[in-house]
C-alpha cells in the first residue's frame, strides 16, 4: 500500500521533473547565461584570470541541469508520495486526486513559495562565496521552519474541523500560518548581495523563472500523482468489488 | 459509448480510501525519507557549504539546476 505510493511519487516526480526542465531550459537558461556573462565582463575589467572549469557551460546547461532537476522531481516525488499516504483519509473528506492537490498545493506553499519570498533565489555572480555557509543554513532554516508551520497549521484546521464548520476551520488554520510565517521572515536576517550595476531585467526574469519552475513541478506532481493513484485504485476496486458482477459489461 | 457506462461510476467514481496505519507508514517514511535527503543534498549542497567528495566536480555539474530551482550556489 505505501509501496505503492512511493513508486507513483517518484514516476509522478520525474514526469514532472521532465516539464520543469523543459521551462527550466526555455525560460531559465537565457538568463542565466546573461548572468554569467556580466560576470566574465566584471572579472576581465578586474583583471581576473581566467579559472580553469572542470564542467563546460554546455554541459552545464544540458546535461547537468537535466540530471539536476531529473533528480530533484524523483527525491520531491518520492517524499510527496509518502506523505500523500499518511494523509490520505485523514483531510477531511477528499477522494485522492483532491488529496493530491492539497499536499502539493501545501509543498510548493512550504518548499518554493516562503523561501523564494524570503530568501529569492539568485543567478550566478550575485552572492559572495564566503557567505555561502551562512545563506546555505538559512535558507534550509526557513523551508525547515514553513514545513513545520504547515504541519502545525494542518492539525489545527483539523483540530477546529471537530468543533467548527470546515469554512472556519480552513480559513483560521490559513491566517494562523501567514502571520506566524510573516513573524518569522521579520526575525530572519535579510540577504542582498546584489552587485550595485546588475542588470535589473536579468534578476527579475531570472527569479521569475525558477518560481516558475518550482510551480510548474508541484502542479504536475499534484495532477499526474491523482491520476495515477486515482487509476490504480479504481483498478483494485473493480477487481474484487461486488458491482463488477453486477454492471452491465463494458463494450468498447 | 457514454451509454455502455455504469450509472454509479459517473455518480460515485471512488469511495474515500482508508487511513494507512502509522506503523505501517512510519518504516517506509523513515528509510526512503533518509535515502531522498540524501539525494537532495547532492542535487542542493554537496561541494557547496559541505563537502562529501574532494575538488568541485558534483557542485560544477549541476550548477544550473541548483541556480534555478533556487538553492544558494555562488
Ligand atoms: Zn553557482
Amino acid at each position: 500500500m505505501t509501496r505503492g505510493y512511493l513508486v507513483r511519487g517518484m514516476l509522478a516526480g520525474v514526469l514532472a521533473g521532465l516539464l520543469a526542465l523543459i521551462f527550466a531550459k526555455v525560460f531559465g537558461e537565457p538568463w542565466v547565461g546573461r548572468a554569467i556573462a556580466f560576470e566574465s565582463t566584471r572579472n576581465a575589467a578586474a583583471g581576473v584570470p581566467e579559472g580553469h572549469a572542470p564542467v563546460s557551460r554546455t554541459v552545464q546547461s544540458t546535461l547537468g541541469l537535466g540530471v539536476g532537476v531529473l533528480v530533484f522531481g524523483a527525491v520531491i516525488g518520492g517524499l510527496y508520495g509518502l506523505v500523500c499516504a499518511i494523509s490520505q483519509g485523514r483531510l477531511g473528506s477528499l477522494r485522492p486526486r483532491g488529496n493530491a492537490m492539497l499536499v502539493a498545493a501545501l509543498g510548493f506553499l512550504s518548499l518554493g513559495l516562503v523561501p523564494f519570498l524570503k530568501y529569492p533565489p539568485n543567478p550566478p555572480s550575485v552572492g559572495h562565496a564566503d557567505t555561502l555557509d551562512r545563506r546555505t543554513v538559512l535558507y534550509f532554516g526557513i523551508i525547515a521552519a514553513a514545513v513545520a508551520l504547515t504541519l502545525g497549521c494542518v492539525v489545527l484546521a483539523r483540530w477546529l474541523a471537530a468543533r467548527h464548520d470546515s469554512w472556519t476551520s480552513v480559513l483560521v488554520a490559513l491566517g494562523a500560518f501567514v502571520v506566524v510565517t510573516a513573524l518569522v521572515m521579520i526575525v530572519l536576517p535579510g540577504i542582498n548581495e546584489v552587485p550595485g550595476n546588475f542588470p535589473a531585467v536579468t534578476l527579475f526574469r531570472f527569479r521569475l523563472a525558477s518560481l516558475g519552475v518550482n510551480l510548474v513541478l508541484w502542479t504536475a506532481l499534484g495532477l499526474g500523482f491523482g491520476w495515477l493513484t486515482q487509476r490504480s485504485l479504481t483498478r483494485s476496486s473493480t477487481r474484487r468489488g461486488p458491482t463488477a458482477e453486477a454492471s452491465p459489461p463494458v463494450r468498447r | 459509448m457514454t451509454a455502455s457506462l455504469p450509472i454509479e461510476a459517473i455518480h460515485e467514481p471512488l469511495a474515500i480510501p482508508e487511513p494507512i496505519p502509522v506503523r505501517e507508514w512510519l518504516p517506509w517514511m523513515v528509510f526512503a525519507g533518509l535515502l531522498m535527503l540524501l539525494g537532495l543534498y547532492f542535487v542542493g549542497a554537496e561541494q557547496g557549504a559541505a563537502s562529501l567528495f574532494g575538488g568541485n566536480y558534483v557542485h560544477e555539474f549541476v550548477h544550473d539546476a541548483r541556480h534555478l530551482i533556487g538553492f544558494p550556489c555562488h
